[in-house]
């Protein structure tokens, strides 16, 4: 568990709009990557692409190459369903499925697909995706209860045990932690910290000490004008881009002036 | 249905563009295809619709005039159904609207919170009745109760064509399938009204009683401003209901094919709807033609009546504030 | 800012007593004017209609809220001022809207109970009209007829309707075949009932020659009806499940189309059960289209593919509208066939509330 993601002059598109140019970024294995920049810099857009999910909406395309583990994710009969099996992905708003149970939700990606498990196995798989989450001994009592009846940092880690239970070798994560308040904000960094012992993660987030808290990497979008594609300026180890970044716009940016 | 073994869009071999056809899991192709057959199914039902209701009609346009019921051809058969038709429907929308807007506005501005929400489902439940129901209660209980009413009209108010008499003994009257058709579509007008008047934005009510504006003065810059489209929309629907009512119609009025305005006398134009409910189980040949005929005429009617409907919604949607 | 309110607060404490008083002399009639004045209304209009021996309740309670109505607007405008009055004389004429509307209503429902219930027995619902002149009989045949009809349209339309909707939320959202579909699913909405009638009658007499009148021809015409009415209501329940369980779905890598069966139809599944309930509803009590295409019969025919059948509506027209002699069985019988109608619309109703309650996604 655990790849590295290469993009390679990775341009997206959404019909002909470009949005986002001609990234190049290699992501470690194991390691905490964050993504920060203005808003609608194209980086939550970069993110969706890693794991195809920006195709959701029609029209939407890239260009250049996208490798997990040398692979190509947008090769030729690469099956977008597939890729996010092995790429999960953890949303703004908690969003557990509210007809199940907290024991359904977290064994969702498999009980959506069909995949049969013996009852022994699903248990224990809930438990050590609800443990991977520090959500075990909050809801181990009542796992046969609705989802959407925990608190709204529960129902985060819920999400994120849901990802895991997947076994994917990669994480991303869209904001994850601004629709929270700041104690649940904690519990899901020290989350994030513990998981990257087994995963590669990818965090996009508006909270520069957020990206400096939680993160080994640090890659700055931004965007020229609207109407413009978003670029990576640059990407760096963390405590580089916010001690000495080499360009001029990732310092205004860290250093809180924008211009 | 094509299976995972036809063969696929991109071979895995080819060295394909980037903007090669994505992969498409077989059963996403299985289900979208259902999917789509549905939607093109209605619109095939649709046009086998309006296929046999013209090919089933055009005798009776191409007969000789004598030859249809009346012998007066084609435009004057259907003409005073066309009349009677929307006579009653408009009736029926004159005296629903107002009363249901009222309604509508009593169950959520007026009443009591705690009566307003079983109100609300009474007229969803009145909204459901058969229209047999109300034809039978406009027969048995409507027409006999409003004879007294009708003379007065004629007695006080004869001079307007509309209450010229001679009243009709059993009230079987157009005024009487009027109203029969206003109570009828009442509660629909009033469970659409009902619905947007209740989706006006709290914000923008309380910005208005803020202002220091008295309950009505609120609903006349808050809900009503809001709720136009809607209240349109489900006059228009009632309209509908109206224009297509058959058994109400086919139960009270008595008929004598004539084209007046003559609310209240024995002597009334039938609609189109009745009429063929009335004549079809004992036609044969051109007669069910010329029925037919005039059904076309009727959904014609309809479909104008939703188009405008639909027309002024959409217009209206821009400025109602709603997004 | 905080200061600037102290200030405030402190004047208005200082002066609370007199503007309070003011607000309350200026503005405000004492609570029991309004009852006050309607039965002052009432007692001046039934003098003088007593008086001159014209009395009859209904002009009586027309006269009685006119008077109210000015004496109130007049008596506020004094007191209150005119925009206050304006907002009483609204709420007189809203609530008497309200009230004269509900008149009819609950006439409808009276007259139905009290004439329905006489033959609400045991032999109407287990005897056909087969042999029977005058007294007895029943309306077995009837009710099995609808039950069957209705039920084979609800076949029919429930999956083409469910597809349908799936089709325009899902897969076709924006494209021009979806348009196309939404806009005659809109045409079909105001197909009136009869003109459907007789486009089943015209298919079926393609197939069966002229004079045909079968049972499946009535569901057929059903179908029409109650497709469109089965697309809006899912259409919108679809529409309403956040997106963000699709993308919860898909990210865990659930091809779409299971996404679609287990997420959003379960997640919406209260309320298109219940707008599926309405659409029976609404089709069930259908006369026009059964007199056309099904026709009436008096014995019991369980077989919608095998001639006439008798349904519901169509028993309680033909009951009313062509009795036999002596009459009024016919006409009793009529009644209660239109109790039991609105019986079965009211169940269907409440079983449609009870679906969106129980089925309802829980949070606790």
């Amino acid at each position: 568990m655990g790849k590295a993601i290469e993009a390679i002059d990775l341009s997206i598109y959404y019909g002909s709009f470009r949005a986002v140019e001609g990234v190049n970024m290699s992501i470690r294995p194991k390691t905490v990557t964050a993504l920060i920049g203005p808003s609608g810099c194209g980086k939550s857009t970069y993110l969706r692409s890693i794991n195809r999910m920006h195709e959701v909406i029609p029209g939407a395309r890239v260009e250049g190459r996208l490798e997990l583990d040398g692979t190509d994710l947008y090769g030729a009969g690469v099956d977008p369903v597939g890729v996010r099996r092995q790429i999960g992905m953890v949303f703004q708003r908690p969003n557990p499925f509210p007809t199940m149970s907290i024991y359904d939700n977290v064994i969702a990606g498999q009980r959506l697909n069909n995949k049969r498990m013996r009852k022994d196995a699903t248990d224990d798989l809930v438990e050590r995706s609800l443990r991977g989450a520090n959500l075990w001994n909050e809801v181990k009592d009542r796992l046969d209860k609705p989802g959407s009846g925990l608190s709204g940092g529960q129902q985060q880690r819920l999400c994120i045990a849901r990802a895991i239970a997947v076994q994917p070798d990669v994480l991303l994560m869209d904001e994850p932690c601004s629709a929270l308040d700041p104690i649940s904000t904690l519990a899901i960094e020290d989350l994030i910290n513990e998981l990257k012992t087994d995963y590669t993660i990818v965090i996009v987030t508006h909270n520069m000490q957020q990206a400096a808290r939680v993160s080994d990497y640090t890659g700055f979008f931004t965007i020229e004008g609207t109407g413009k594609p978003g670029k990576l300026v640059e990407m760096d180890e963390t405590r580089t881009i916010f001690s000495q970044p080499k360009q001029k716009a990732t310092e205004d940016y860290v250093s809180g002036r924008f211009g | 249905m094509s299976t995972d073994t036809s063969p696929g869009p991109a071979p895995a071999t080819a060295p394909a563009p980037p903007s090669s056809k994505p992969v498409v899991q077989p059963g996403d192709r299985i289900f979208a295809g259902f999917a789509t057959g549905a939607g093109i199914l209605i619109l095939v039902v649709l046009a086998g619709v309006a296929a046999f209701l013209v090919t089933e009609a055009a005798p009776a346009f191409v007969a000789p005039a004598e030859e249809i019921p009346g012998g007066g051809g084609i435009v004057a058969y259907i003409w005073p159904l066309v009349f009677g038709t929307l006579l009653a429907a408009v009736l029926a929308l004159l005296i629903a609207t107002p009363l249901a807007v009222c309604v509508a506005l009593f169950i959520t501005h007026f009443a009591p919170r705690r009566i307003s929400q079983p109100l609300g489902y009474v007229v969803d439940l009145l909204a459901a009745v058969p229209s047999i129901v109300y034809g039978l209660w406009g027969v048995a209980v409507l027409a006999p109760a409003s004879v007294g009413l009708m003379t007065w009209l004629q007695d006080y108010l004869g001079w307007i064509p509309l209450f010229a008499g001679p009243v009709s003994a059993t009230g079987r009257t157009m005024l009487v399938v009027g109203v029969t058709l206003a109570v009828m579509i009442l509660p629909i007008i009033t469970a659409v009204s009902r619905e947007v008047f209740l989706q006006t934005p709290k914000l923008h009510e309380e910005a208005a009683l803020a202002l220091g504006a008295t309950r009505w003065e609120m609903i006349k810059m808050a809900v009503l401003p809001f709720g136009r489209s809607g209240i349109i929309s489900g006059a228009m629907l009632g309209l509908g209901r109206a224009l297509g009512e058959t058994m109400a119609v086919a139960i009270i009025l008595s008929v004598s094919g004539a084209v007046t305005v003559n609310l209240i006398s024995s002597g009334n134009p039938s609609t189109i709807a009745a009429n063929i409910a009335l004549q079809f189980p004992e036609s044969t040949g051109i007669e069910v033609n010329t029925l037919i005929a005039s059904g076309l005429v009727l959904f014609l009617i309809t479909l104008a009546v939703n188009s405008v409907a639909r027309f002024v919604i959409n217009r209206r949607r821009e400025f109602s504030g709603a997004n | 800012m905080s200061i600037d309110t102290d200030k405030r607060d402190a004047e208005r404490t200082a002066a609370v007593r007199p503007t309070e008083d003011k607000i309350a002399r200026q503005g405000r009639l004492p609570r029991w004017s309004t009852p006050g004045a309607l039965a002052a209304a009432a007692v001046v209009v039934g003098g003088l209609l007593a008086a001159t021996g014209a009395f009859s309740v209904g002009l009586f309670v027309f006269l009685t809220v006119v008077l109210f109505a000015v004496g109130l607007y007049a008596l506020s405008r004094v007191v209150e001022g005119a925009r206050k009055a304006t907002d009483r004389v609204v709420t007189i004429v809203v609530t008497s809207a309200f009230l004269l509307a509900l008149i009819p209503l609950i006439s409808v429902i009276w007259t139905v109970l009290s004439n329905g219930i006489a033959r609400f027995d045991v032999e109407f619902f287990n005897s056909s009209m087969r042999g029977i002149v005058g007294e007895g009989g029943g309306a077995y045949h009837a009710i099995a007829g609808t039950l069957v009809i209705t039920a084979l349209a609800a076949a029919m339309s429930i999956p083409i309707g469910l597809l349908t909707a799936v089709y325009l939320v899902e897969y076709g959202a924006g494209s021009r075949l979806a348009r196309a579909i939404t806009f005659f699913v809109d045409v079909m909405t105001g197909i009136p009932s009869i003109v459907a009638g007789l486009f089943a009658y015209a298919l079926f007499a393609l197939f069966a020659g002229p004079g045909v009148r079968l049972g499946f021809a009535g569901a057929v015409a059903l179908s029409v009806l109650m497709i469109p009415v089965v697309v809006r209501a899912t259409e919108e329940m679809l529409k309403i499940v956040p997106n963000e369980l699709r993308e919860a779905a898909f990210a865990l890598g659930v091809p779409k189309w299971r996404t679609i069966l287990k997420v959003v139809i379960p997640t919406s599944v209260a309320g298109i059960a219940s707008g599926i309930t309405l659409a029976i509803a609404r089709v069930i009590g259908e006369t026009a289209p059964l007199l056309i295409a099904v026709g009436i019969t008096t014995g019991l025919n369980f077989n919608p593919f095998d001639g006439r059948q008798a349904t519901l509506p169509v028993f309680a027209y033909y009951s009313y509208a062509a009795p036999g002699v002596p009459r009024d069985p016919y006409i009793d019988r009529a009644w209660t066939a239109a109790l039991v109608l609105i019986v079965i619309v009211m169940v269907l109703n409440l079983a449609a509330r009870l679906i969106a309650r129980l089925f309802a996604p829980k949070t606790r």
